[in-house]
C-alpha cells in the first residue's frame, strides 16, 4: 500500500468531501424511492451526512437501513425474547448463536430465510440460502456438522408449485451435497397462502472448541482488512432491498438481483478458513452475506467502535468496468472479510493461494469511526459509522392482536363415515405424506455421524466427532395455528421443537428463530408478529429454551395477500450417550403402546378438520407450558433409563396418525383401543391435536405407567405392538402396506406428473 | 496396512474413508494433496468421494489429469491396490484405470439412500471377507452413478469375473427394483483385469458402525487389511 491511505488514523480523510464520479447521477426523489428509503428516512440521511450523499453512500444507507439488515420493524419486539441461560456463550447479534455442549465444545447454529430469491429463481435462491447460512456458522470457527431446511410451498394445484419444489430441493441438495455437510432434517408444508411467496428457511449447526470461537468485532487501529474468496461480480445487487418489499406482478423481472452460488468455491473457502483459524492470525472475521461488502465492513467496524478505509479498486473483480456502487452492494457469494493481526498477511495469503482463492488486502482499520471509501486515490464515500447505527430508523408500528377464535365443539365435527378411508386420506395429504422424495436428494449420511436419519425419529441426531455425545436438532412451526391465534401458535412452535428434541432422549438447549411474516405496515400483520413473539417468549422462558440467533423475513406478500404467519423454530439439544437415544420406528412385537399426556379431543385447526371436513376454523389447541415441561421431562427420563424402545410426539393429524407413522416406519403393526372409561368421542380422541403428548413403545409399560402416576403425568396403555396391520379395536384394521403406499406415493406422483 | 487417501479440491468423503480405515487398522492413513505427485509408498491408495474440482467439466475429468493421478497410474501399473469410491470411481474411469463410464442417474436426480448389493466374487483383495452371492446393505450418495460400458466390454467383464458388486433387492434378486441409478446390468462396482483396482459407487466407509448405518461395509476394509498386512 502507498499514499495517504497508509495513515492509520486517516487524518484529513474524514474532512475530504467525496468526489463525484463521471456519469454519476444527481440524487432525485425518484432515486431515493428506488432505494427503498422513505422521504423521512432520506431526511435522516441528509441530517447525518450534512450534505447530499453520493450514489454509493445512498446505496449504503439503503442497504443498511433495509428491513432485512436493520430489523427496523421487528427490533422492539425481538427484545422481548429470552436470550440467556448458563449454557449460552453467544446470543443474538453475532453471525450465529453459540451454546456450551460440555467437554470444551460448543454448538454454533442459526436459521436464515432466503424466501424472496427462492421464489424468483428457486435453484440459485435456495442454493445460496444454504451457502449463506453455512458461512454464518463457519465464520465463527465452527466446522458445520448438519443442515436442516424448513420449506413452505403453495397449493400443489397452483401452476408454479411443482417447478418451485423441484428447483428448491435441487438447489439445497446441489449446494449442501457438494459442501459435504449432511442435510439431516427439516419440514415441508403446502398451503395456498404461500402461492406467491414460498418460504425457504435454512439452518446450519456447527461444532467448535469453546476457546476457538471467532467474532466479528474489529480491533486494532492500522490492522489490515483482507478480502478472501470469490471475485466480486454484478450479481445480487440490492438483494437486501428486494427482500424488504412486497412482490407484485413484475417481481420476476428481479431475477438479476438473485445471486448465483458456487458450492465448490465455498468448500475451498471453508477449508481455507478453518486452516487460517487454526493459526493465531485472525482478529475478526465476517462473511459477506446480505448487502455484501457494505454490511460486513460496516458491522465489523461498528462492533469494534472503529473506523475503516476501504480501497475499492483493490477488491478482486469478476468483470471489468465495475464501479464503487456495484462493489459495495454486490451480493456475490463465497466471500469473507477478515481483520488480520499485523504482519500475518503473508501467512494468510499462502493458505488462500493454496486453495486457489482470491486474497487481497483492501484497506485497514482507523480510529475515526468513519467508513471512508477510496477509488484509485479519490475519496468516493465518507460516512460516519455511529449515527448510521444509532440513528437508524426503528419503528413501533401499530399492531392489532388477532382475537382468539371461538373454541370448536368436537361434537359438532362429524365423525368419519369410513375410518379406513379417512386415515389413508390423512396419511397421503400433502402436509403429512412422506417427504422421502425430497430428503433422498440430500446427502444425509456424509461424515458418518448420522444416528437418526430423516423420518426415523422426531429429531435428527448427529454424533459429535470423537465421542459418545450427540446433537439433536429439529425445525418446527404449525402455521395454521399461528394464523388462528398467533400467541398460541408461537407457544406451540417452541413447545413442539422442545418436544421433538425430548422424544429422541436429548435435553433441549436453545433455539434459533426464523420469523416469516407479511407486510409489517399493516396493523393486523404486525399484530401477528407481536402475538407470535409473546407466545414464543413465554414458552422459551418456561422451557429454559433461550433464543440464541435468528432472522426476520417480512413483506412476504404478493398483491396484498400475505403468507400464513410462520415463525419457524430451529432447535438444538444434546444427549451425553448417543446409545441411549431412541427413534420413532416400531420394530418389535410385544411392546406396550403407552400414551403420555391428556387427551381432551381438540379438533379446532386440526388436520382432520381441514382435510376430512374442508374447514379451517376454531381455536388452535392450547399449550400448557407447565404440563409440557412435566410430561417431556418424564418421557426423557424414561428414555434415558432404557425403558423406551420407540417414541413419537403426537402432533399433526393426532394420535392415530402418530401410531400409523411409528408402525410403517418400523414395519411392525399394533392392536390398540381407547383406554377404559374414555369419554372423548372416538374421532376426537384419535384425530384431536391436544398438545404435550407422546406415544412410547415399551417392554416395561407397567413400570412406565407406575412411574408416570408417581409424578402426576397422565399415562395409559393403549395396546401392544405386533402383526402387519394397524388395528384400532372397533374402528379400523389396515394392513401396513396399504398405509405405507398411501403415505409414500403422493409426492413422487405429484412431482412426476406433467400437469 | 499403510494407506494413502488422495485429496482433491472438492473431495468431501476423504474424512469418512480415513475414519473407516483408522477404525480397522488403528492408525490414520496418510492424506495426499492433489498436487503431490511424490507421496510416500503405501500398501493401498484410496481415491475418495466428493465433487473434485466441483465436478464442473465432467465428473472426475479434471482430477484424472492432476499430478497425483499420474503417480497413481504409475503405481497401479506396478500392482499397488487402488480403491476408488464414488467420485473416485469416476476419476479412475476417466484416468483409464477401469473400463466403462459413469453417466447421470437415469432419474436425473441426486440419490442418497441405503441400497443392497450382491457380492459377485469373494476372489479379490477387496471382497475376500464376503461370500460370493452375499447381500450387503450400504448407502449410495451420487448424481452420476449410472454405470455404462459397451456390450463387448460388459461381456469381457463378465467372462473374467471383473464385476465386484451389483445392485439388488434385499433378497438378492438382481432386477430393476434395487437399481438406484439405472446402471447397466445393475453394476455397482468393477475390477481391473488384475483385480488390484476396484471402483464402486456405494460407500462402504459409511457402513462400518452399528448405530450409523450398520456394519456391512466394514468387511471390505478388514479384508484389505488381511490381504495387505
Amino acid at each position: 500500500m502507498s499514499g495517504p491511505h497508509m495513515s492509520g488514523k486517516g487524518v484529513g480523510l474524514e474532512k475530504s468531501p467525496p468526489v463525484k464520479l463521471p456519469n454519476e447521477p444527481t440524487i432525485t426523489p425518484q432515486i431515493v424511492a428506488e432505494h427503498g428509503l422513505s422521504p423521512e428516512e432520506y431526511q435522516r440521511v441528509l441530517a447525518i451526512m450534512g450534505r447530499t450523499p453520493t450514489m454509493v453512500e445512498l446505496g449504503i444507507f439503503s442497504a443498511m437501513w433495509s428491513e432485512h439488515c436493520s430489523y427496523k420493524s421487528s427490533k422492539v419486539w425481538l427484545k422481548k425474547l429470552p436470550t440467556k441461560a448458563p449454557w449460552v456463550i453467544q446470543g443474538p447479534g453475532e453471525n450465529a448463536g453459540v451454546i456450551d455442549i460440555g467437554d470444551g465444545q460448543a454448538a454454533i447454529f442459526k436459521m436464515e430465510s432466503h424466501n424472496h430469491p427462492s421464489y424468483i429463481e428457486p435453484y440459485q435462491g435456495a442454493a445460496t440460502g444454504v451457502g449463506g447460512i453455512l458461512r454464518d456458522v463457519f465464520t465463527m470457527g465452527a466446522r458445520p456438522v448438519a443442515n436442516l431446511n424448513a420449506l413452505r410451498f403453495g397449493d400443489p394445484a397452483h401452476p408454479k408449485t411443482r417447478h418451485l419444489v423441484s428447483g428448491v430441493v435441487a438447489g439445497i441438495g446441489g449446494y449442501g451435497n457438494c459442501m459435504g455437510i449432511p442435510t439431516v432434517g427439516g419440514e415441508t408444508n403446502f398451503h395456498a397462502a404461500y402461492n406467491g411467496n414460498i418460504l425457504v428457511n435454512a439452518m446450519t449447526v456447527g461444532v467448535a472448541p469453546t476457546d476457538r470461537i471467532f467474532y466479528a468485532a474489529a480491533a486494532g487501529v492500522g490492522n489490515p482488512l483482507v478480502y478472501v474468496g470469490s471475485k466480486t461480480g454484478r450479481d445480487g445487487i440490492h438483494g437486501a432491498t428486494m427482500a424488504s418489499t412486497e412482490f407484485n406482478e413484475d417481481s420476476e423481472e428481479k431475477r438479476p438481483m438473485v445471486q448465483v452460488g458456487d458450492p465448490f468455491v465455498e468448500k475451498l473457502l471453508l477449508q481455507a478458513c478453518l486452516e487460517l483459524m487454526a493459526t493465531d492470525a485472525i482478529v475478526a472475521i465476517q462473511d459477506m452475506g446480505a448487502a455484501g461488502l457494505t454490511s460486513s465492513s460496516f458491522e465489523m467496524a461498528a462492533k469494534g467502535g472503529l473506523g475503516v478505509i476501504v480501497e475499492l479498486d483493490k477488491v478482486p473483480m469478476r468483470e471489468t468496468g465495475m464501479n464503487p456502487y456495484e462493489l459495495m452492494l454486490s451480493e456475490s457469494q463465497e466471500r469473507m472479510l477478515i481483520v488480520l493481526k499485523p504482519g500475518r498477511e503473508e501467512l494468510a495469503r499462502k493458505i488462500f493461494e493454496k486453495w486457489e482463492l482470491d486474497f487481497a488486502v483492501i484497506g485497514h482499520l482507523t480510529d475515526t469511526e468513519r467508513m471512508v471509501l477510496s477509488w484509485h486515490g479519490d475519496i468516493v464515500g465518507n460516512i460516519p459509522i455511529p449515527p448510521l447505527v444509532t440513528e437508524a430508523p426503528v419503528y413501533e408500528r401499530p399492531w392489532t392482536l388477532t382475537p382468539l377464535p371461538a373454541v370448536l365443539d368436537a361434537a359438532k365435527v362429524p365423525a368419519p363415515k369410513d375410518w379406513r378411508a379417512s386415515l389413508l386420506a390423512l396419511m397421503s395429504c400433502p402436509d403429512l405424506a412422506s417427504k422421502a422424495w425430497i430428503w433422498h436428494q440430500y446427502d444425509h449420511l456424509i461424515m458418518g455421524n448420522t444416528a437418526i436419519r430423516p423420518q426415523d425419529g422426531d429429531a435428527a441426531l448427529v454424533r459429535v466427532n470423537g465421542g459418545h455425545k450427540g446433537l439433536a436438532m429439529t425445525s418446527d412451526c404449525t402455521p395454521r395455528y399461528v394464523q388462528a391465534h398467533p400467541e398460541t401458535g408461537g407457544r406451540q412452535a417452541v413447545a413442539e421443537a422442545w418436544r421433538n428434541i425430548t422424544a429422541v432422549g436429548a435435553k433441549p438447549l436453545a433455539v434459533t428463530d426464523n420469523m416469516n411474516f407479511g407486510n409489517p405496515q399493516k396493523p393486523e400483520i404486525m399484530g401477528q408478529f407481536a402475538g407470535a413473539i409473546m407466545g414464543m417468549a413465554e414458552a422459551c422462558k418456561v422451557l429454559d429454551f433461550p433464543v440464541v440467533s435468528g432472522n426476520v423475513s417480512l413483506y412476504n406478500e404478493t398483491e396484498g395477500r400475505p403468507i400464513l404467519p410462520t415463525p419457524t423454530i430451529g432447535a438444538v439439544g444434546v444427549i451425553d450417550d448417543i446409545a441411549k437415544s431412541v427413534g420413532s420406528r416400531l420394530t418389535q412385537a410385544g411392546l406396550g403402546i403407552v400414551l403420555i399426556g391428556e387427551t381432551a379431543g381438540w379438533l379446532g385447526q386440526s388436520l382432520y378438520l381441514r382435510e376430512a371436513c374442508g374447514r379451517e376454523e376454531g381455536a388452535p389447541p392450547p399449550v400448557d407450558l407447565a404440563v409440557e415441561r412435566r410430561n417431556g421431562d418424564f418421557v426423557r427420563s424414561q428414555i434415558i433409563m432404557g425403558r423406551v424402545e420407540a417414541c413419537h410426539d403426537v402432533s399433526d393429524g393426532g394420535l392415530v396418525v402418530a401410531l400409523a407413522e411409528m408402525s410403517i416406519a418400523g414395519g411392525t403393526g399394533m392392536e390398540i383401543g381407547p383406554p377404559a372409561g374414555n369419554a372423548v368421542p372416538s374421532h376426537a380422541f384419535f384425530y384431536g391435536e391436544d398438545q404435550a403428548r407422546y406415544v412410547i413403545a415399551s417392554g416395561s409399560a407397567d413400570d412406565v405407567i407406575e412411574a408416570a402416576e408417581a409424578v402426576g403425568v397422565p399415562a395409559v396403555l393403549l395396546g401392544y405392538s405386533g402383526g402387519a396391520s394397524l388395528v384400532v379395536k372397533g374402528l379400523l384394521s389396515l394392513p401396513l402396506s396399504d398405509i405405507k403406499t398411501a403415505h409414500e406415493v403422493w409426492l413422487p406422483g405429484y412431482m412426476s406428473a406433467t400437469e | 496396512m499403510k494407506a494413502a487417501v488422495l485429496v482433491f479440491p472438492g473431495s468431501n468423503r476423504e474424512g469418512d474413508v480415513a475414519q473407516a480405515i483408522e477404525l480397522v487398522t488403528g492408525r490414520k492413513p496418510q492424506m495426499v494433496w492433489h498436487g503431490d505427485g511424490d507421496f510416500e509408498k503405501t500398501d493401498l491408495i484410496v481415491v475418495p468421494g466428493g465433487f473434485s474440482y466441483g465436478d464442473y467439466l465432467r465428473c472426475g475429468a479434471m482430477a484424472a489429469q492432476s499430478p497425483v493421478m499420474v503417480e497413481v497410474r504409475k503405481r497401479a501399473a506396478q500392482g499397488v491396490p487402488v480403491l476408488a469410491i464414488c467420485n473416485g470411481f469416476q476419476i479412475v474411469t476417466e484416468a483409464g484405470l477401469l473400463p466403462g463410464t459413469l453417466m447421470r442417474n437415469a432419474h436425473l436426480k441426486f440419490v442418497c439412500s441405503d441400497v443392497h448389493l450382491k457380492v459377485e466374487t469373494s476372489q479379490s483383495l477387496f471382497t475376500n471377507r464376503y461370500q460370493a452371492g452375499q447381500v450387503i446393505r450400504v448407502p449410495v450418495a451420487h448424481a452420476e452413478g449410472n454405470y455404462f460400458a459397451d456390450e463387448e466390454t460388459l461381456k469381457r467383464l463378465d467372462d473374467r469375473g471383473q464385476i465386484a458388486f451389483r445392485y439388488c433387492a434385499p433378497d438378492g434378486t438382481v432386477d430393476g427394483t434395487g437399481n438406484p441409478n439405472g446402471s447397466i446390468r445393475n453394476i455397482a462396482g468393477v475390477f481391473n483385469e488384475t483385480k488390484t483396482v476396484m471402483g464402486l459407487m456405494p460407500h462402504p466407509e459409511n457402513a462400518v458402525e452399528p448405530m450409523f448405518g450398520g456394519c456391512d461395509g466394514k468387511a471390505l476394509f478388514e479384508g484389505l487389511v488381511e490381504a495387505l498386512t
